[in-house]
Formats: C-alpha cells, structure tokens, sequence
C-alpha cells in the first residue's frame, strides 16, 4: 500500500498515472497551475509526453490527436480554460474518442475570480459544447476520491471511446490529504481503430462529418444508445441517513462534504435529515434520489452556484410531494458548515 | 502490354469532390506517388483540414483522421510525439492555416514539432463558396470583397512563409506553385524532401503550394493557371527559405 500526502491536483495526476496516462498536455491557469508543474516532472519520468501548449484550445486537440493514435491522454485546467476546450470536447464526442479532463473550477462568468466554485454543473452535463452529446461527469469531494475518480475516468473513456470530466473546485485542487495510491494498470483495452499507420490492415479513419443525408442521424442515434448505456450501467451516487428521513439536503462535491458536517450536526439535535451525494453528475441518479425522497417533506438542494443541479433534483423529485429549497453561493463564495446548519433550521 | 502509368497505391479509388481544374487532385496525388516511392505508406498518418479537402480520407490509401478548423498542427504534434516512427503530415488550406488556426501552426513550428506540413494556397475560401481567405491579394474580388480587397478595411494578405522562416523550429521551408508542368515537378520535389527531412528527424518540414480554385475565382481551369503564374506568384514568390542540405 502507497501513502502519500498530496493537494488535489497532484492526487489526480498519480491517479492518471496508475492508469497508464500516456499523454499530458495543459496550459497554466489558476487555481490548478500544480497540476500542469506536476505533471512535466511525473510524465518525464515515466516515458509519457508532456506538452505545454499555448492554449487550452490546442491541449484538447492535441488530445484528439493523441487519443487517436490509441494513447490514454488527459488535460485539466480550470473554467475559463474549459470553456476554451468546448469545440474540441464536441470533436472528440462526435469521433468517439476517449480522453480525460480534469476542471478544477473557479468562480465566473468571464475570467471571475480564482476560488472554488461549482459554477460549471451546466455546461459539464449538458455536453458544454455544439451538439447532441453527453459527457460522463464525476464529482469527487476529497484528494483521495479525485485520486480514484481519475484512475477510474480513464476505464470508462476507454470503455465508452468517450471524453469523461472529473469535476473538481478550486479548493480540492489546493488542498492537501493523505491519499492512498492505486496500483499501476498494467493491462489495456485493445483499440483496433486508431490510426498507427495501417500495416497489416485496411486503413482506419476518424471522422464526424457525415454529409450523406440520414447518415449523421444515424450517427447521433448510435451515440444516443451508447449513452443509454451509460445511464443505466454508471450511475454513482451516496446517501446518508437518507432512508425514511422526512427532510433531505442534495449537494455535490466539496460542498456536500461541507454540508455533510452541517447535517450531522442537526441529527445530533434531533432533526430527522439525511444527505444525498450524487458522484456521477452526468448521468444523475435520478432513480436513486427519488427512492431517498419518498418520504422527504422537504429537501434543501446546496451548491456553490446561483442553482444548477436543483434543476436535476426537480427531475428526480417530479413524483414526490417534498417542497424543494436551495441555498447557494456564487461566484467563489464557499459555505461553511455552520451557514448550512443555519439554512437547515430555518426551512 | 506494358503498363507505363498507373494510380498510386496510396490514393484509393474514390471520385473526388473537387472541381474541375481545382488544384487539391494534383497536390494530392503528387503526395499519394511520393509515400509509394518512399514505401512508407503503412506508417503513414495524415491529418485532413475543413474545407474542400477535408474529405481527404476517403481519397488517401492510409491512415488519415479529420480535425477541428485549424487545429491539425496541434493533433500532429500528438501523434508524432507518441508514434515518432511514423510518418505524418497536416494538409491545410489558407483559412485553416493562416486564418483560424495560426496560433497552432506558429506554436508547432516554434516547438519544431517534427511532422511535414502541405499548406495549400489559392487566396480563397472554397468549401464555404469564395470569401475572402487571409492570403487574398489586394483588390481580389472575393463574395465578402465585393469590391476588391481594400487593405485600408480588409488588412493585408499574409505571407505565411516568409512569417515562419524566423521561426527555428521549422527546418525545411519552400513555396512551390501549381501553374505549370515545371512548377508540379518542383512541388512533387518539395513533397518529398519535406517527408525525407522529416525522417531525419529535423523539425517541422513546411510546403507552402499555390493552387488554383477556378470556381470561386470565377476563370476558366486555363485562366487559372495564368492568374497564379502572372499575379499570386507576384505576391508570393516561388522560392526555398530554408532547406539544411541536399538531401534527394
């Protein structure tokens, strides 16, 4: 078993590492400029490549490429950054290439500030960019979890030839944890369609431009049914004290491990209160929420945004008689546990 | 019967889109003839634009993958940094290379990224039915230059060797034309020195090729030939900017 102490960003890295990351390329920006100095020293180490490039726009093409030739490849920045991948996410959805993206997200709109934010649930799993797609979104609230989320987001990429984000904020990118390390992968899926040159084989070509008419329609449905797949195989979700509670607090990320503490608190005081952590945000466990809120006459929905997954929770509650309640903080404020105790007691 | 001419192994058979007189079907063979001398097709890569070529897979006999508008530089740089034993090149067009991608193009030629770039010139866009490109010369009519380009309004054409040639990273550096038999002997020449250099592992080997697009300029494939050797090739000189020494 390896310990290590690491901030969030460094956790990830080793994550992508165990998992065979083979390609690294990035751009500096705030609050995950760890990640990037990481990662040229690690990737050297190991045999990897890394690039810095000069644009977020360029780390996801070369990403393209590299998921391409057959290789795991990763990526990570932070909101603005994201939002300058957005066309290339689309090109690898559309190619179905696998590859994997770490947002360690800060406040916005435009360039906002540098603190933690959860500011970015929309654009992560409603695709983010131009068309009909979906991209698998894991929401890790500790070192140790962004650790394993990485390690994981790699399998499922592969598993699905489809671009996974993991979620993390400004304040898991920073903070430092003990973090147990995974092994190193040493076994990979066989990728018959990469271009490595075409000895031995008819030649492989990626594409997502398909102009004969009922083609690329054809296309999205068999995208639409590897999604499909997706909901019914992937979702990951926790819940606390959730069976039979009457009142239920649905947050994700850092801010369900802060709004957890606020919870315990109210059921040392009696207060009959669960929580519901949804870990993969896309696809949402929406079954798995509404079993929780059969009983709930209220649910208090908490992120660091002006409300973005409640939109979700309301999904998910559709048939519940629960009124649904929301506390937020937007643009880098972060909550401590005793504001959401306060928000708990006063609904 | 002895066969003196046949097509390429490493063109398919697929009808091209191209329009008659359209200089893609030339260039493209020219680099399809070179990877069957070279017999590398089988470790060959290429990376197709958007525009008219980026059908590019279905004419090329080897691995070929699509891009983003302009990003091929940086899904190049990838491939040949994970797979350094093949061979792969980007093939562009001026608004794909000079236009929406030149941040990716200048990076990769600075970090002397070690693929061959074909970068196709013919002063329009094409897919998208003749707007102006960056590479439009003064006073060309294009749809969204009614009136003839007017640097004053529209900015000045770019001269994208010239603006590479300062660049270390790139080694292997020539503009070559389309407009007469002496001038596709020379180009299919570059093609291949490119490919060579880029086998010798020297940084970015570039071909810059002006080309004709008979259609959006609105001449006849003849005429055509006659505009790029009187009036593009004034603007941008047939010329070697850089090459580290004979290797053919």
């Amino acid at each position: 078993m390896r310990l290590k102490i690491l901030n969030g960003c460094e956790a990830s890295a080793e994550g992508a590492i165990s998992a065979g990351c083979a390609f690294y390329a990035g751009y500096p920006i705030t609050p995950q400029n760890r990640f990037p100095e990481y990662m040229s020293e690690r990737m050297e180490h190991f045999g990897g490549v890394f690039i810095q490039a000069e644009s977020e726009t360029s780390s996801i093409n070369m990403l393209f490429g590299a998921a391409a030739a057959g290789f795991r490849c990763m990526t990570s920045s932070s909101s603005p950054g994201i939002s300058l991948m957005q066309e290339g996410i689309s090109y690898l959805a559309g190619c179905e290439l696998p590859a994997v993206i770490v947002n360690m997200v800060r406040g916005g709109p435009g360039l906002g500030d540098v603190t933690p934010s959860q500011s970015d649930y929309f654009q992560s799993t409603r695709g983010g960019g131009h068309g009909d797609y979906r991209t698998i979104v894991l929401a890790p609230w500790s070192c140790q979890e962004i650790h394993d989320h990485t390690y994981l987001a790699f399998d499922l990429a592969d598993k699905y030839r489809n671009p996974v984000i993991v979620l993390g904020d400004g304040l898991i990118a920073q903070m430092y944890e003990t973090v147990r390390l995974k092994p190193t992968k040493k076994r990979f899926p066989k990728k018959p369609w990469a271009l490595d040159g075409c000895s031995g084989r008819k030649p492989n070509s990626l594409k997502s431009l398909f102009l004969t008419p009922g083609v690329l329609e054809a296309h999205n449905w068999k995208l639409a049914s590897k999604w499909a797949r997706i909901e019914k195989r992937e979702i990951r979700c926790e819940s606390y004290y959730c069976k039979n509670s009457s009142y239920i607090v649905v947050s994700f990320g850092t801010c369900a491990r802060i709004a957890k503490e606020a919870v315990e608190r109210a059921r040392q005081e009696g207060t009959d209160i669960g929580l519901f952590r949804p870990i993969t945000l896309w696809p949402f466990p929406y079954a798995q929420l509404a079993e929780c809120l059969k009983n709930a006459k209220k649910v208090l929905v908490v992120e660091m945004n002006l409300g973005q997954m409640i939109d979700d929770v309301k999904i998910a509650a559709r048939n519940s008689n629960a009124r649904i309640f929301f506390y937020g903080r937007p643009g880098g404020g972060v909550p401590d546990p005793d504001e959401i105790y306060k928000e708990i007691k006063k609904k | 019967m002895k066969a003196v001419y046949q097509k390429p192994e490493s063109l398919t058979s697929e009808t091209t889109i191209y329009c008659p007189g359209c200089g893609h079907g030339i260039i493209q063979k020219l680099i399809a003839e070179v990877i069957d001398e070279l017999g590398v097709r089988e470790r060959t890569i290429g990376i197709a634009p958007v525009g008219c070529a980026v059908l590019s897979y279905n004419y090329f006999n080897f691995d070929v993958t699509e891009a983003a508008h302009g990003r091929a530089p940086a899904v190049a740089t990838a491939i040949k940094r994970l797979l350094p034993s093949r061979i792969v090149f980007t093939y562009q067009g001026d608004g794909d290379l000079a236009a929406i991608g030149t941040a990716e193009i200048i990076h990769a030629a600075a970090r002397g990224e070690n693929f061959s770039v074909f970068f196709i010139n013919n002063a329009v866009y094409g897919m998208t039915k003749g707007q102006m490109a960056p590479t439009t010369l003064e006073g060309q009519i294009t749809t969204t230059t009614p009136g003839g380009r007017n640097p004053q309004i529209h900015g000045f054409p770019i001269r994208v060797c010239e603006l590479l040639s300062s660049l270390d990273g790139v080694t292997y550096l020539e503009r070559t034309t389309t407009s007469s038999i002496q001038g596709i002997i020379s180009t299919k020449k570059a093609i291949k020195k490119a490919i060579l250099w880029q086998m010798q592992q020297k940084g970015m080997s570039f071909v810059e090729i002006l080309a004709s697009c008979p259609t959006n300029w609105k001449k006849s494939p003849a005429d055509s030939m006659k505009w790029i050797k009187e009036t593009l090739e004034k603007y941008y000189p047939v010329k070697v900017f850089k090459d580290p020494g004979n290797i053919l």
